[in-house]
């Protein structure tokens, strides 16, 4: 019979006290890789992985809310642009490509936000790095009422290639659904990332939504005042007015003018000055050009552009950084005092194994072997016990990652696994042997004669 | 194998100080295969002797030659090697682990010294002793008979060519001592095996050839 199974017999006769051990090891090890996944998740989520532009370009306010909104969808968006800026910048020759995105609808239901883009977007691949390219089951992005879904939208509504989906206006404590209705054309394979869970709308279809155009004289006025020119007379307003109506047509979604015997599902194109964008996503010829357009936008107007990552980054360092070697201290001492209690329960076990271990060395095991068997108890312990927490710290995950879904709207996979969890073992094993020592000690100094004579 | 004690000297450390002389043995002599019988009243170092054989503890003065080997020279890791390997031990109190079965309390037997652990040769034994109804029970599901059984069983299964017993039918029923007297020496002339046996009961000690009186060669106030 070899140590380790010595030591598990003698473990199995402590029954209740070993199991009390190892379920506290155990509980500690699970809350550490509860924290450490967890949090692992949240790091990746919010790292440049998740997006593959060089700025967000959106209405000037707080950096991180900006990036939140526009790439998480887990914050309300800021203010509006006007289309016109979007244009204006797609035109810059040191822009690769511009993709303005419209947000602020949310699915009928409430659960899924909505962003109204344009099909160049899908053609830009979702992260930096090999295979992150957008891969769709469906067909071409072009209609103004297409839409395209993500993997969990899919699931969770039931929704395949030609489902309906109609949009609830601004969020989902909203109480007015539109009628207009859109047509699922694609389902967005899975990225890991908030497309996952967003529905992507015709930016030209979006525009078309009761109240998303705003009203003529109303988005003659915002364009100037955000442009900084001068406001419009009442009759120059009018002319401007007339002569955006001459070009495309009378036709005033803003007004709430009934719904008998209107269509909303038919296409027209709206005005420019009409349209306002949420962000604008910029992929710029150099990082330079980058850093020059960011700082030329924070000069001017009422607009900002922000690198995503400095506000993640900043986010990370100055709240989840902290927060994270807080929370892995503290379950860390949780393994700590049940590491002492391994101890305890060892060494309390010596002074009534004392002739257990005589008795062994009578039968010619050497000091270093009973000092051995006590070791690898406390080994057996600790790791068996890790090993248990692993299981538990994943299933934890597994069984709350729906929950943290629904009230963050982050997307959590239970399967994750933390590189720093391979620490975890080393760690526990150092702890238990060291935790081992002193009892092992005490058995490796048995006086045999006199422990067996005390039987 | 032959046993040979030469000038063996013992003393405790009293709590006061004082040394108490335990053992003071001038010559002992055992040849290969023999049976002995060892007599001596309670507290008279016979307990003290069989560890001092055994190496379980360590003699303050003089030679133990087991099989020519000086045990008492020995250092103590090659000591508990050689008493792994070569010795066999009944103890009065049977001595069992209590979270093993009897079939793994004996394949501790032959756990610690240098041979390959030999299943079959456990269920052997434990069959020659009439346990082979009993391999997979504990020493609490066996009756003190059955106990002692095990651990002749155990003492035996390391082919041991020394086999000492100390009172091994002390803690016994009437019923099973003889059972277990004829056990240990029927076993041990079947190997070939020594056997040093201390007693203090004289039923017993009549059964052998060979009785020595402690106290005749052990003057331990010198």
């Amino acid at each position: 019979m070899n140590l380790a199974t010595i030591a598990w017999k003698n473990i199995r006769q402590r029954g209740l006290a070993s199991s009390l051990t190892t379920v506290s090891v155990a509980l500690g090890v699970m809350l550490m890789v509860a924290v450490l996944v967890i949090v692992g998740i949240l790091e990746s989520t919010f790292s440049q992985r998740s997006i593959n532009f060089d700025l967000i370009v959106g209405a000037k306010g707080d950096p991180l809310q900006l990036v939140l909104s526009t790439v998480y969808h887990v914050s309300p968006p800021i203010e509006n642009l006007p289309y016109r800026f979007y244009l204006d910048l797609a035109k810059d020759k040191r822009i690769d490509a511009a993709i303005p995105l419209a947000m602020g609808d949310v699915t009928e239901e409430g659960s899924f936000a909505i962003v109204g883009t344009i099909p160049e977007f899908f053609k830009i691949p979702y992260a930096p790095g090999e295979n992150h390219e957008f891969r769709i089951k469906g067909t071409e992005f072009y209609q103004p009422f297409d839409a395209y879904i993500g993997t969990r939208v899919a699931a969770e509504n039931n929704w395949k290639v030609g489902s309906k989906l109609k949009l609830r206006h601004g969020g989902a404590a909203g109480d007015h659904v539109h009628d207009e209705e859109f047509t699922v054309v694609g389902i967005i394979a899975p990225t890991g990332l908030p497309h996952d869970k967003t529905v992507y709308v015709h930016l030209d279809g979006f525009y078309q939504i009761q109240g998303h155009d705003k009203p003529l004289k109303e988005a003659i006025k915002r364009e100037r005042e955000f442009y900084g020119e001068t406001p419009l007379t009442e009759d120059e307003l009018a002319a401007e007015i007339k002569k955006i109506e001459a070009k495309y047509g009378v036709h005033d979604h803003s007004q709430d003018h009934g719904h008998e015997g209107h269509d909303h599902g038919h296409a027209h194109e709206t005005p420019p000055v009409q349209k306002e964008v949420t962000a604008i996503l910029l992929s710029c010829k150099t990082p330079i050009a980058a850093q020059l357009l960011a700082g030329e936008l924070r000069k001017g107007y009422k607009a900002q552009a922000v690198n995503p990552i400095f506000p993640m980054q900043k986010l990370m360092n100055d709240i989840l950084g902290p927060v994270k070697q807080l929370l892995v201290f503290m379950t860390g001492l949780i393994v700590l005092v049940s590491g002492i209690g391994i101890f305890v329960s060892i060494y309390n076990s010596m002074s009534a194994r004392r002739r257990e271990i005589a008795i062994m060395r009578a039968l010619g095991a050497q000091r270093g072997t009973v000092f051995g068997i006590i070791l690898a108890e406390s080994i057996i312990l600790c790791v068996g016990g890790g090993l248990v927490g692993l299981l538990l710290g994943h299933g934890m995950v597994y069984l709350a990652a729906p929950i943290v879904e629904v009230r963050t709207g982050l997307i959590i996979n239970p399967l994750a696994f933390e590189k720093t969890e391979l620490v975890l073992f080393p760690a526990l094993f150092l702890m238990s042997v060291l935790v081992g020592f002193l009892p092992g000690m005490t058995a490796y100094q048995t006086d045999v004669a006199e422990s067996l004579s005390n039987s | 194998m032959s046993l040979e004690l030469k000038n063996v000297k013992k003393a405790y450390r009293e709590p006061g100080g004082r040394q108490l002389p335990v053992l003071n043995i001038a010559n002992f002599q055992m040849a290969s295969g023999e049976q002995v019988v060892l007599v001596g009243s309670s507290g008279g170092g016979k307990t003290t002797l069989l560890n001092v054989i055994a190496g379980i503890t360590t003699a303050d003065e003089g030679d133990v030659l087991i099989g020519g080997t000086n045990v008492a020279r020995l250092s103590e890791a090659a000591r508990d090697r050689f008493r792994a390997e070569r010795i066999g031990y009944v103890f009065q109190t049977f001595n069992l682990l209590p979270a093993f079965t009897a079939l793994e309390n004996v394949l501790l037997g032959m756990s610690f010294g240098g041979q390959k652990v030999d299943k079959s040769r456990a269920i052997d034994l434990l069959k020659q002793v009439g346990l082979s109804h009993r391999l997979n029970h504990k020493p609490a599901q066996m009756s003190v008979g059955e106990q002692q059984r095990t651990s002749v069983a155990r003492a035996l299964v390391n082919t041991p060519r020394l086999l000492l017993a100390d009172e091994p039918t002390a803690n016994v029923d009437s019923a099973n001592q003889q059972t277990i007297l004829d056990l240990l020496r029927k076993s041990c002339r079947d190997s070939g095996v020594s056997l040093l046996l201390v007693t203090h009961a004289s039923e017993v000690a009549n059964q052998f050839d060979r009785v020595e009186k402690l106290a005749d060669f052990n003057r331990p106030q010198g």
